[in-house]
């Protein structure tokens, strides 16, 4: 147990700000500096990435030293189900249109619950694709095609 | 008298028709989404946000503050009936909001509440308006190391204040920071941080951070266990508050509108941490506070009024310095950018009705909010039965649709995508994303101001130390840092936000 940082919140957390601090360091070296009279677009990036690893360590240290786990269990299925659904909106909606990318997303963000109900879902994607279509298309007048290849488009 | 004068001018321009019907469905509508279980103000803001951009500023503006408050009034109707808080400032509400609903006083709860946000509202409202513009015309004689030093104690302040980790969430400035350098740099034209993708040297788009951080981290969370929450539909008979209730609430709403007209106002400081101050007030100068927690009015009456007046006051600072002070008002001074307009002290003369507009409906929005929750309610517990498994799809198609009609892009959505990942896991690690937000959001005026100011100082960084305005915000930064430091001050914020 003494040795198990992987439900360590504090270390976690530390490990991401370190990680996110140095991708974002590493990147801004190509940016030039410039002198602190004259800051370049390198400037502010690397005082802030630096920055950010430094508290990183900090929260890293601690968290070895305070050994405090994550609360709770890891909602991993639900978020992987509900940013493939935005994915899948994205993707759809571009090659086959409104109609399609609505029911997939539906479909697809139904499984990150704890029941899957065929029927409500079906009920439930009928009803807020109307709506949608109905408040996205008539209402604010976006020009997207319901259905790609279907009514002119 | 100019004052006067100003306000009848906001009235003229927020009682034109379009005007308050937008006004009217932002607080509807607000109200209507605010009340569904496990969908805060913020995350209502968020969704809604991409619908506002195709209308005109003002109108824009109206309709965002009608859904801000519409939605943390729904907030307070879902504490009281469902015991389940939208946000940390709605977590006193249910202490004793809850308890009244389960003796079968759900219904004195929800008026009261009401009666002291509205009251609240009032004062709120008076006080931007006696306040602006004095804070404006100061402010305008601003330079770059006063602005930087401006910000940087709004964020300081932000961080060491707002709930949770203080180290944490001053991290999180940092990380907000840096997501706001992503795009064009305006100097130099350089991309930065655009990984190659030609859709970021535009940015991340605000509400993608706004959905990604907010709305998917919160469906997911909530998606995490299982509970269900009982809910007390049946036994709203009796709406109205008896004399007594009346007449032990009025002091707490005056008290908990002071101290929330304190708190909104200071860059930093929002809804959340007046309400709990007002709670612990209230039960401090009670007579007999055992009562407290066991449903007694002034729990509900006081952090309502207190939370409301802050809401309305943290205008104050976003209007007139271009600083939030919450994420709420990060949100809407992100609504202000896209909508084209530079937030700064310029603003309540360069667009007039914007300002005066957005203060008189504010007040409008408080009337409407009164005059439609009481004989709503009906309704609104009708919407608290609908099972989460219908909502949060439905969130994610808002929020999906939306973003994609900002640049008629998938990029923005699978950019949310991304982001919801962000926002959860550092959900889980509690580091909160508030803080992250306001840096984002000042990001690249933090910037454009440190690289102003050194550029006049010659490179001198005293320069924020030199001038006597931007040193009194250095030494307020130190200040609030420091005290926050102090072990027995840090002891009281944490039983502030726990103890309630």
């Amino acid at each position: 147990m003494r040795f198990d940082l992987r439900n360590n919140k504090d270390f976690l957390a530390g490990l991401l700000m370190l990680a996110i601090g140095g991708i974002g360091f590493y990147m801004a070296l190509d940016y030039p500096f410039g002198t602190t009279q004259r800051m370049g677009p390198g400037y502010f990036p690397r005082v802030l990435a630096g920055t950010l690893m430094a508290f990183g360590l900090y929260v890293l240290v601690r968290g070895v030293r305070v050994m405090e786990k994550v609360k709770g269990v890891w909602g991993f299925k639900a978020l992987a189900f509900i940013s493939l659904s935005l994915v899948v909106f994205g993707w759809t909606m571009d090659r086959l249109g409104m109609i399609p990318a609505l029911v997939a997303m539906f479909f697809v963000s139904a499984y990150a619950g704890h029941e899957f109900r065929w029927k409500e879902v079906v009920v439930l994607t009928a009803v807020m694709t109307l709506l949608s279509v109905g408040i996205f298309i008539y209402g604010l007048g976006l020009p997207y095609p319901l259905i790609v290849g279907v009514g002119g488009y | 008298m100019e004052m006067f004068n100003n306000l009848i001018y906001g009235f003229t321009v927020a009682l034109t028709f379009q005007n308050l019907v937008y006004c009217f469905v932002g607080v509807f509508v607000g109200t209507l989404i605010g009340v569904l279980p496990g969908i805060g103000p913020l995350v209502t803001i968020a969704m809604l946000l991409p619908i506002t951009f195709n209308l005109p500023p003002v109108a824009a503006l109206i309709m965002l503050a009608g859904i801000y408050y519409g939605a943390q009034y729904g907030g307070s109707t879902t504490a009281i009936l469902v015991n389940l808080p939208g946000e940390t400032a709605a977590v006193v509400t249910c202490l004793d909001g809850y308890q009244m609903a389960r003796q079968g006083r759900a219904g004195p709860a929800l008026a009261i509440a009401a009666i002291g946000s509205f009251f609240a509202g009032c004062v709120g409202t008076l006080l931007i308006a006696l306040f602006g513009p004095p804070l404006a015309e100061w402010a305008l004689k601003f330079g770059a190391p006063e602005y930087f030093s401006l910000m940087l104690m709004g964020l300081v302040s932000a961080a060491v204040l707002a709930h949770g980790d203080m180290v944490k969430s001053l991290a999180m400035v940092v990380l907000g920071l840096l997501i706001g350098i992503v795009g064009t740099d305006v100097n130099s034209g350089m991309a930065r941080y655009s990984f190659g993708i030609p859709e970021l040297t535009d940015g991340i788009g605000f509400t993608v951070v706004a959905v990604g951080l907010f709305a998917v981290a919160e469906i997911v969370t909530n998606l995490e266990s299982k509970e269900r929450k009982e809910v007390f539909t049946s036994k709203i008979k009796n709406l109205m508050p008896t004399v007594a209730d009346l007449k032990a609430s009025f002091w707490p709403i005056v008290r908990g509108t002071g101290i929330g007209a304190f708190f909104g106002a200071l860059p930093g400081t929002g809804p959340s941490i007046s309400s709990f101050s007002t709670y612990m007030v209230e039960k401090k100068i009670a007579k007999d506070p055992s009562r407290f927690g066991k449903g007694a009015i002034e729990g509900v009456a006081g952090p309502e009024a207190s939370n409301n007046a802050a809401a309305q006051t943290a205008f104050i600072p976003t209007l007139t310095l271009g600083i939030p002070g919450s994420a709420t008002m990060a949100l809407m001074l992100g609504a202000l950018t896209i909508q084209g307009i530079a937030p700064g002290p310029q603003v309540m003369t360069s667009k007039p009705d914007l300002f005066w507009g957005l203060i008189a409906s504010m007040w409008i929005g408080n009337a409407l909010l009164v005059v439609m929750n009481l004989p709503l309610v009906g309704l609104w517990v009708q919407l608290l039965k609908i099972p989460y498994r219908w909502l949060f799809p439905s969130i994610i198609m808002f929020c999906a649709v939306g973003n994609y009609s900002l640049n008629n892009s998938p990029m923005d959505v699978y950019m949310c995508a991304i982001l919801g990942v962000l926002g959860y896991t550092l959900a889980k690690l509690e580091c909160e994303p508030a803080p992250l937000i306001l840096g984002y959001v000042l990001g690249p005026l933090m910037e454009e101001n440190l690289r102003r100011a050194l550029l006049i100082s010659r490179g001198d960084p005293t320069v924020f130390f030199t001038r006597p305005i931007s040193l009194s915000f250095m030494l307020l930064t130190a200040f609030i840092a420091f005290i926050m430091i102090a072990p027995a001050i840090r002891k009281k914020k944490e039983e502030a936000y726990t103890s309630g």
